[in-house]
């Protein structure tokens, strides 16, 4: 039934210019051309389906957030392998641009602590002003006070969120900001666990996700084990032996004097107390739950619930200082830490160790062979389809184990397969919220411009930047992205670029559009096809963008304005643009 | 009229056309999904921050209930008072000798009067956590202390069971008056969640543009982008022709000019305008009272004032159409029997729902009640739990709704008893 799609504007992209994308060598060395490392499996370039055209197409809209102008004329000087290779290896591209940018904003360049200590959560005001009653009640400087106690916390969550889009528009790494979005994902954490979460997210993207995104697993999968992101998304940090169980260091006060007494025998004072009763807090499998379940073997990966409290107890005492009193590093209490024998899928960890309990899960979990497989299958299914062939899930898989679990070598195998270059897989996946709104960004031209708005227009789609409650992350198919409210968001999203009311962008001034102002219509429309669809659209959309008509539209009742929306009509090429942002083909990538 | 238009010119049209847009497709696979029952509509409304239940549903015959809250208790009812206005009142409206609404909650009195309100106590979570996060998550998951539920227990009612058989696949059958898909309602099947009726529409100026748009959708393409798109243009002109911007609420209701009153009024106006709504999901902050909550007046009783005037302005203004509707409200968890050093209360164990509807047994107060001494305490400080909410969700599902998939809903789930809440 769909009908086919035909290529119409290739060649309007001559005329755009090419892009900054500076391929050239910054941090290493040149890389060794001669011999293939482990990672580099031939690529299967004789068995692809789809054109040339085609290809550089796809690349840039599975390996990247959307092509620039520019991009894929570089794409196709460079070609096609040698810069999916250049793409697999960031280190070796350099990203000035958007390192500079990041180098402004304070909290990509201060620990979490600091920016906690600096910026405090406005607990205290809050309560004190929310006991006077409603917002009506507070006084001018109530509300003065209250500002500046948000601006900080504020400044925080603008730069943790808007970071995210800043980075996907600026950067080179086009394939390494593809991979942070996806482990992050992955590794899900909600910013609003508690007032400590958003002061860890700047440092949990930067430090522990995107370093690793196309690393080894067992590396990145410690990162993360060991980042207060996710000790206090996931409660670990204040995981504990239970009160049966042996802790590696008694507490104070639970020996010869016996409870309620000091280690020295002495009475403890109610404070003390209390401290200890929350000390003496015990188990929480919701870390080790999530490990098993999502981060790694997967639902149906083969564990069992006494799997999960193993894993749980291997992990009591990794921790960091308490987070509601500014937090800190990670750190290994031995007085927290359940030092029983433990069995975790049929491995026995001995009784009396410390943090090698931990150590340990996290081997033994990253090599089982239901962690490749999914590992595998979930990524294949974010660069190929939806559902992707059983036998490139395998292939990959295979690689996993094959390499130990080195991200970068699943990756390649997995777009340089003849399944990632099948005409079945071109234009196959649906586009999440931030990929749309990015993309669109990226097209044209767009400027990080320092405020929510961008955020929040993502969040208008579905996708609030760290916000997903439950830690399995955002949906990685369509069907789950398309419904009647989230396509109403999307169309009204491409109004709002054609209508001027996104900042940092203008639907008429972008790089390629200046030889389109005065063009004609079958030009302009030609010129922004090219620049935003990738060049591939079905006649009747082409005829559609260029004369509105369209002998489906006649059966339908028309849809007038509402009067009290009425707005000064959009015309030329911003009509154009808001259309084509809002048309079906824009949703695909 | 409205809606045999849609069905013709839209939904059947796109089934002829071989489409498939997510309404359709779910109806489509599920022909021997059990049916609901024909017109019901469920409206969960959700109090997220944890109300204190024993200020709402004030236990003024317990005397430990006194003895713990010395400053913030609702007084004992005013003798020789059934009735008591919001202004001015002071003590507790009495419902059964032993139980009294807070005096904010006047509004709602005339609904226990003439049996449409039922309350239940000592209901919640099973789960040990006190985190707002977790347990709003294990409200709405409907899965107490599992975490890996990816979908809401409204939205597993909607993809485990069909429309009734006279009622025309919606878009409409699920709505959430929030900016984005609450959790409770996250899912396989489709649902619209929107800030207000009028923002459900294309945002384009005069000109040709939204039918552009729309042409976009209409080019023959049967995919499920097309598919979804269409029907989005049907929904935006279904809901157009419902004619927001010219609803008057019946009966003379004035609602609340607050969000949540707002958003309750176009609730009563989805189900008027007969779109085919059947889950209607709201919700309300400002619960989480740690500081100065008051008693009978202050910060808890401004809530209330809201809340209990926007829920009788939506059954007054349903009118008879009550008999088909039950209005279910809950959150997260109660708080701690005793108040806390600063006017206020903490985070607590079990709380209170209001149970409203034609069909539901009222004037009676629900649950077990376990006493407030320190023995029958939770952990020695909270109330304690004797109603497991999915006993609730699931009575409401199966006995309102229709719904036989309880399995489905409430997976590794066995209601204890029933509670006998609706006819």
């Amino acid at each position: 039934m769909q009908r086919p799609i035909r290529i119409v504007a290739a060649a309007a992209m001559a005329s755009l210019t090419a892009c900054g994308g500076s391929p050239a060598a910054q941090v290493e060395p040149a890389p060794r051309m001669t011999a293939a490392p482990q990672d580099q499996a031939p690529a299967e370039s004789g068995s692809r389906e789809q054109t040339a055209d085609e290809q550089v197409n796809h690349l840039l809209s599975r390996l990247t957030f959307g092509a620039r102008a520019g991009d894929a004329e570089a794409v196709r000087a460079m070609g096609v392998d040698k810069w999916i290779d250049l793409q697999l290896h960031p280190e070796r591209i350099g990203d000035s641009k958007s390192d500079q940018y990041f180098a402004t904003l304070e909290s990509y360049n201060t620990s979490s602590q600091e920016l906690q200590r600096k910026y405090p959560p406005p607990n205290q005001l809050l309560q004190r002003l929310q006991a006077k009653g409603d917002r009506s009640k507070l006084s001018a400087a109530d509300s003065a006070e209250l500002r500046e106690a948000t601006a900080g916390p504020r400044k925080v969550t603008i730069e943790a969120q808007s970071g995210r889009i800043d980075r996907a528009l600026l950067s080179e790494r086009q394939l390494q900001e593809v991979m942070t979005d996806f482990w992050l994902n992955h590794f899900s954490v909600y910013i609003q666990k508690g007032p400590p979460e958003r002061y860890q997210l700047a440092q949990y993207e930067s430090t522990v996700i995107r370093p690793n995104s196309l690393g080894k697993f067992r590396v990145l999968l410690e990162a993360v084990a060991k980042s207060p992101a996710m000790l206090f998304y996931l409660d670990n940090w204040e995981s504990q032996a239970d009160s049966n169980r042996p802790r590696l260091v008694p507490l104070p006060g639970a020996g010869r004097g016996g409870a309620g007494r000091n280690g020295r025998g002495g009475l403890l004072t109610p404070q003390q107390q209390q401290q200890l009763a929350r000390r003496r807090g015990g188990l929480n499998e919701n870390y080790g739950r999530e490990l098993l379940e999502l981060h790694t073997l997967g639902v149906d990966g083969g564990y069992t619930q006494q799997d999960v409290i193993n894993v749980a107890r291997a992990l009591t005492g990794w921790t960091f200082p308490r987070p509601q009193l500014g937090g800190g590093a990670f750190e290994f209490n031995p007085q927290m830490h359940d030092a029983g024998a433990k069995v975790v899928l049929g491995h026995r960890l001995a009784a009396g160790r410390g943090i090698e309990d931990g150590e340990d899960v996290l081997d033994i979990v990253s090599r089982h062979p239901s962690t490749a497989k999914y590992i595998a299958f979930k990524l294949a299914r974010r660069f190929v389809s939806d559902t992707p062939p059983a036998e490139l899930v395998e292939r990959a898989a295979a690689t996993f184990r094959r390499t130990d679990g080195d991200i970068r070598a699943v990756v390649r195998t997995i777009i340089t397969s003849k399944e990632f270059f099948s005409r079945a897989a071109y234009r196959s996946k649906v586009k999440s919220p931030f990929e749309v709104v990015v993309s669109a960004l990226r097209a044209l031209g767009a400027q990080p411009d320092g405020t929510l708005r961008t955020a929040q227009t993502i969040a208008t789609l579905g996708e609030p930047i760290y916000g997903h409650q439950a830690p399995n992350g955002w949906p990685e198919t369509g069907d789950q992205w398309m419904n009647t409210g989230s396509i109403l968001n999307r169309i009204n999203f491409g109004v709002a670029i054609a209508a001027g009311r996104i900042p940092g962008v203008s639907p008429v001034n972008w790089k390629g559009a200046e030889s389109l102002q005065n063009a004609p219509i079958e030009q302009q429309v030609d010129g922004v096809v090219g620049a935003l669809l990738g060049g591939g659209v079905s006649p009747d959309t082409r005829a559609i963008l260029i004369t509105g008509k369209n002998p489906f539209l006649a059966s339908a009742a028309a849809l007038d304005t509402m009067p009290e929306m009425a707005r000064p009509p959009t015309r030329g090429l911003a009509l154009i643009v808001g259309l084509a942002i809002g048309s079906p083909e824009f949703q695909r990538r | 009229m409205r809606r045999r238009y849609f069905v013709k010119s839209g939904a059947v049209a796109l089934v002829t056309m071989g489409l498939s847009p997510s309404f359709l497709r779910r109806t489509a696979m599920g022909m021997d999904l059990p049916l609901a029952q024909k017109g019901k509509v469920l409206i969960c409304l959700f109090q997220r921050g944890a109300a204190d239940a024993l200020n709402v549903v004030v236990p003024h015959g317990e005397r430990a209930y006194y003895q713990l809250r010395p400053n913030i208790a609702i007084p004992q009812p005013l003798r020789g008072t059934g009735a008591v206005g919001s202004t001015g009142a002071t003590g507790a409206i009495d419902l059964d000798g032993f139980f009294g609404l807070h005096p904010s909650l006047a509004p709602l009195k005339p609904l226990w009067d003439s049996g449409l309100l039922a309350p239940i106590h000592a209901v919640g979570s099973p789960s040990a956590t006190r985190s707002h996060f977790d347990a709003q998550d294990y409200m709405e998951s409907g899965t107490p202390d599992a975490k890996g539920t990816s979908d809401g227990w409204l939205n597993r009612y909607l993809a485990t069971s069909g429309t009734c058989e006279q009622c025309a696949p919606t878009p409409f059958r699920a709505v959430a008056m929030t900016p984005q898909t609450p959790r409770i309602l996250e899912g396989t099947a489709p649902a619209v969640a929107m800030n207000s009726l009028d923002e459900f529409a294309v945002r384009s100026g005069g000109g040709d543009q939204t039918a552009r748009l729309e042409a976009l959708y209409r080019t023959g393409s049967a995919d499920l982008i097309h598919g979804t798109g269409q029907e989005m243009f049907e929904a935006v002109k279904m809901l157009r022709s419902a004619n927001p911007t010219q609803y008057q609420p019946q009966n003379g209701t004035d609602y609340p000019k607050s969000q949540f009153g707002q958003r309750l009024k176009q609730i009563a106006q989805l189900i008027k305008s007969k779109v085919g709504l059947e889950i209607a999901f709201a919700d309300v902050g400002g619960w989480d009272t740690h500081v100065n909550q008051g008693g009978a007046t202050g910060q808890l009783a401004q809530r209330l004032d809201d809340f209990a005037k926007s829920i009788a302005a939506l059954a007054n203004d349903l009118g008879e159409g009550m008999e088909n509707v039950v209005i279910l409200t809950m959150s997260e968890f109660g708080r701690m029997a005793r108040q806390n050093g600063n006017g206020g209360t903490d985070h607590g164990h079990a709380g209170a729902m209001f149970v409203i509807g034609g069909s539901v047994h009222g004037k009676k107060v629900y649950g077990k009640w376990p006493g407030l001494e320190p023995e029958q305490l939770y952990e020695g400080r909270d109330l304690a739990l004797t109603t497991d909410f999915r006993s609730v969700f699931s009575e409401i599902a199966s006995k309102h709704l229709g719904a036989t998939n309880l399995g489905a809903m409430f997976p590794g789930f066995t209601s204890a008893a029933r509670l006998g809440l609706l006819a």
